[in-house]
């Protein structure tokens, strides 16, 4: 049996770590492919002071002046409607050391510059094209871009051409977005003495944007890969705890017979080491079918929340094999240290020593909750003066600590005060036992309390978040169909036709840039002067008449992230890169933007088409009578030869943003579970362990006349009761822990705060959960209990045994 | 009271041709072979024999907590045979006192609530009579200390005290002295003598020690899984 639980912890808590940390290898990996396309955060580079771009000019200088440049100029096209990252490059002089470059080799050089040139893609870019290599599919103005030719290590979603093209195909001709920096081989002058005060040093990140968006999905994921490997730990403690004290007879008798103390632990190590090793392979090889389950989850998670394209299978690098392993055995030792200690300071003559079990246990209670008051301390402390995400978790990580180390300070006060208030001797009997009993659960009870409390906390926060999430959808999908056309000459033909049509109340153009703002991407979104804004359009804060404010282009309303991030509050000015120079605007609203990784602005959206001239315009929203709606996207389909991606009405839309919705908090919902599950696992452990350590109290009260049918009931009531106050101990909790997912994770990795609701009914379902957790881990000791045979357990009162 | 149980008067214990065999090693094992016993009220009984002679399984089908292949035990006017699972063990809480070599108290009770547990548990409660055994085994100074923090003479007082509380037909003591040194052994066997005789009940105790045998009414010894 111990064997069996040993093994079981050690593998949960592998496999559950592995397989985390595989998902976060694989996402990782993914990340350093995006940083890596020549140009990403990983290369230093010049960018211009003001504007989006710089004159092609200064390039030219540089080069002359012995600066090891190479231009660049990124911007977005549509194909089919679909928006992609156009990167224009210049190859002769793309430095070597900017990552993962196309291999364009000199033989291939020729066709990629000359007309019609290369357009590179990923392969996947090309699936979800549905184009075959050598196509040539259309742009915005309905010209044919280059011919499309497939390289394995650019990232999804980009498309690479030479920079003459792009330079064309963006309408920014002698245009510059950056220039790359290679590895200097010689002294050059200043930037200053040969671009004056135009341009500006970018130095290399060793972080991308892509890496600090993810930063709080990876801890989050690896939270709970912690917590779950504690938990299996705990199952590995209370085994090895147990293993170790039905051997010291045989472990005292060795020493006696002349084995050294030294000699001894070193073969528990080894013994320990192997079965470490055994479980921790069998536990990789379940952590990369956990991982392999979750990957599709996670993949959809990172790009509904921050964009990021992962592959949808997992390749995995040797050291996490390797990891793993060493995580396997470090537990494994950790978690025997006591025992092993003990084994080490045997004393060789030593009898069955009376333990004063209220005494020693009273005494360790209280030094378990001062240590638990130290963790709320720091809790209070990294909440009071941390600022940043890792604070928010640290404010989490001691919140838990300091709630599972006083935890059996709380059970030990509600059974002494129910034992203080019983007057029947068997109720008197259930609370104190349960009480003795508590030293032997209370490892099991924390990673319950655990498991439940982050239950709570991350159900509470999911279902705030849609109820909040459903309201501002309803009020940023008011328009009830959706056009995206081709390119900018389709989007006016279809506008012309649209007019005619009677049908249409109102047709609401719209418009997105992509520009900068202190050193993060941003967006520009533009929002005609309609009352279907004005009306539906949800502020979080805003001054009198803000969407009036709005018309003349000298006001924006900011995006809560932006808002929070650059410390904005109404009324103050921010200076935004546009294509002619900056663009200063008023701060005059702050709009909740859920769900969306880069900062945005909205401002009127002919103010938009002023400042950034080159955006397409393809995108449109219809006003419609609902009942008129399917009839016009018929006739716009037939129309216009679009398909289901073009042409979308605002049910369509919301079930599409639900779905997205659900699926990206689908792999909290199963970390949830798997972490709850292995919690049950720690409680049955412990209580099969401690079964057959519970004969001697049991059997006496067998032979004075409680039948072993009501003692097993009594067992199961004991261990229902205290699993019972341990989860009204974690509601609580978990909502505090909601609490500070809401108010301060998700504030410092989103930027947005959302509204804190108590949901009873889950809170009732996860008490449930937790009590059938618990009645499923009791059953098995106890129907072994209620069906044990009388000479098991009068062995008991044997005088030879 | 259900079916079956004993009334306080007449013979506690009447064993007639009792036999009891266990398989060990593939191998039958008679262990009794037709034992015959009688305790009366208010006699106590050394039951004396070699280790394995089946002192300990007769005590244990005595009280009911294993069953025999034949013969026959009755206590008082009841046969123990005829009884339920469920009658047993009311037998045991209501009509019988056991006292155990290793004590088996209920360590996370205090000694009070020990004395008293089975005494309250059978509804039998007397709280003078409680009072009288705490006196005599002198345990007033120990009532709220738990049985971990008491020496082997006091555990085994408690435990004569539990027993006793509840005014059982018949006292079962399985090697009452055997953890105890010699003093202390004569001490709580003199208590538990002394008990017997003001409570009346029958008292039937396993022992090894002829020294200790000697002490009470009538010995006998069981040998070759018969009462010589």
């Amino acid at each position: 049996m111990q064997l069996a639980t040993l093994l079981i912890g050690l593998i949960s808590a592998t496999a559950l770590w592995s397989g985390v940390q595989a998902l976060n290898q694989q996402a990782r990996t993914s990340y350093d492919r995006a940083a890596a396309t020549f140009g990403g955060a990983r290369t230093a580079m010049l960018v211009a002071r003001t504007g989006v771009s710089f004159p092609q000019e200064l390039f030219v200088e540089l080069r002359r002046a012995g600066w090891p440049v190479s231009p660049m100029l990124e911007g977005r096209i549509q194909i089919e409607g679909r928006s992609f990252r156009l990167l224009g490059i210049e190859p002769v002089t793309l430095p070597a050391e900017v990552g993962s470059a196309p291999t364009i080799g000199k033989a291939g050089l020729q066709s990629f510059m000359t007309p019609p040139g290369e357009m590179l893609v990923a392969p996947e870019t090309l699936s979800d094209l549905k184009l075959a290599e050598g196509a040539r599919p259309q742009g915005d103005g309905g010209a044919p871009l280059p011919p499309l030719r497939v390289q394995t290590n650019l990232v999804p979603g980009v498309l690479v051409v030479d920079i003459g093209i792009a330079q064309n195909l963006l309408k920014m001709p002698d245009q510059l977005s950056r220039l790359l920096i290679g590895k200097a081989t010689g002294r050059h002058p200043p930037l200053e003495s040969v671009a004056g005060d135009k341009l500006r040093l970018v130095e290399a990140d060793a972080e991308t944007d892509l890496e600090r968006l993810t930063d709080s999905f990876h801890l989050n994921l690896t939270a709970f890969g912690l917590l779950s490997f504690f938990v299996g730990l705990f199952i590995v403690n209370s085994a090895i705890g147990l293993a170790f004290e039905q051997r010291l007879p045989t472990l005292r008798t060795l020493r006696a017979c002349g084995v050294s103390a030294r000699m001894l632990n070193a073969v528990l190590v080894l013994e320990l080491v192997s079965l470490a090793l055994a479980a921790g392979l069998i536990g990789l090889v379940c952590g990369y079918f956990i991982a392999g389950a979750l990957l599709p989850d996670v993949a959809a998670s990172l790009r509904g929340l921050y964009g990021a394209q992962i592959p949808g299978h997992l390749t995995l690098k040797p050291q996490w094999w390797v990891a793993g392993l060493a995580i396997s055995i470090l537990g494994a030792l950790a978690a025997a240290a006591v025992s092993l200690t003990k084994a080490l300071r045997l004393p060789l003559l030593a009898t069955a020593q009376p333990f004063a079990w209220q005494q020693a246990q009273r005494r360790w209670l209280t030094y378990q909750s001062a240590v638990a008051l130290v963790a709320f301390a720091a809790a209070a402390g990294f909440l009071w003066f941390g600022d940043s995400l890792i604070s928010g978790f640290a404010v989490l990580a001691a919140l838990m600590l300091g709630a599972a180390l006083i935890l059996p300070m709380f059970l030990e006060i509600v059974l002494s005060l129910g034992q203080r208030y019983a007057r029947a001797p068997l109720g008197i009997w259930f609370w104190a036992d349960s009480r003795q009993q508590l030293s032997g659960l209370s490892l099991a009870l924390m990673a319950l309390l655990l498991a439940l409390a982050v239950n709570v906390g991350v159900s509470t926060m999911v279902e705030s978040f849609s109820r909040t999430f459903l309201v501002w959808l309803d009020g940023r999908l008011s328009a009830e169909v959706y056009v995206s056309a081709a390119n900018d000459a389709q989007a006016h033909e279809i506008k012309a036709w649209l007019r005619e049509r009677p049908e249409v109340e109102a047709i609401l153009p719209g418009g997105r840039a992509d520009t900068q703002l202190a050193g993060a991407p941003l967006e520009v979104l533009g929002l005609p002067d309609h009352a279907t804004y004005r009306d539906n359009w949800p502020l979080l804060q805003s001054t009198e008449n803000a969407w009036v404010k709005l018309r003349p282009g000298d006001a924006a309303l900011v995006s809560e992230q932006l808002a929070r991030r650059l410390h904005l509050s109404l009324g103050d000015r921010i200076e935004v890169p546009a294509s002619g120079g900056n663009w200063t605007l008023n701060v005059v609203g702050i709009y909740a933007d859920y769900g969306n990784p880069k900062s945005q602005i909205a401002v009127n959206f002919a103010a938009l088409t002023r400042r950034f001239p080159e955006i397409p315009l393809t995108r449109m929203g219809l006003r419609v009578a609902p009942p008129k709606i399917p009839a016009l996207i018929s006739a716009l389909q037939e129309k216009f030869g679009l398909d289901d991606r073009n042409v979308a009405d605002q049910a369509r839309m919301k079930a599409e943003s639900t779905r997205i919705f659900n699926r990206t908090f689908s792999v909290t919902a199963a970390l949830n579970a798997f972490t709850l599950g292995v919690a049950g696992v720690a409680l049955l452990t412990s209580l099969l362990t401690l079964a057959n350590s519970r004969l001697p109290h049991l059997a006496p009260l067998w032979a004075i006349g409680v039948t072993r049918r009501r003692l097993a009931a009594i067992e199961l009531l004991k261990t229902t009761s205290v699993a019972f106050i341990t989860t009204i101990f974690a509601l609580p909790l978990g909502l505090l822990v909601a609490w500070c997912l809401l108010a301060i994770v998700n504030v410092k990795a989103f930027g947005w705060r959302l509204p804190f609701h108590v949901f009873p009914l889950q809170l009732l379902w996860l008490t449930g959960v937790a009590m059938a957790a618990a009645v499923a881990a009791s059953a098995l000791p106890v129907i072994r209990l209620a069906r044990m045979q009388p000479t098991s357990l009068m062995r008991i009162f044997a005088n030879e045994r | 009271m259900t079916k079956g149980i004993p009334s306080a008067t007449g013979p506690v214990l009447h064993v007639t041709g009792l036999t009891k065999s266990y398989r060990t090693a593939g191998e039958e094992v008679a262990v009794l072979r037709g034992v015959n016993l009688t305790v009366a009220a208010g006699e106590s009984v050394a039951l004396t024999g070699e280790s394995g002679s089946g002192k300990s399984t007769l005590l244990h089908l005595i009280a009911g907590l294993d069953a025999a292949d034949g013969g026959e035990i009755r206590l008082a006017d009841a046969s123990v045979a005829e009884l339920s699972d469920a009658e047993r063990a009311e037998l045991r809480r209501d009509r019988l006192g056991l006292v155990f070599q290793q004590f088996n108290l209920v360590p996370s009770l205090t000694v009070e609530d020990n004395l008293a547990f089975q005494s309250r548990i059978a509804g039998r409660h007397d709280a003078a009579w409680h009072h009288e055994l705490v006196e005599r085994l002198g345990l007033g100074r120990f009532l709220k200390r738990y049985p971990e923090q008491l020496s082997g003479g006091q555990q085994q007082r408690v435990a004569i005290g539990r027993a006793l509380a509840v005014k059982p037909l018949l006292l079962l003591a399985d090697e009452p002295t055997g953890n105890l040194d010699e003093d202390t052994a004569d001490e709580v066997l003199a208590l538990a003598r002394d008990l017997v005789k003001r409570s009346g009940c029958g008292f039937l105790m396993v022992t090894h020690s002829a020294r200790l045998a000697a002490t009470l009414d009538r010995q006998v010894n069981l040998h070759a899984g018969v009462i010589a």
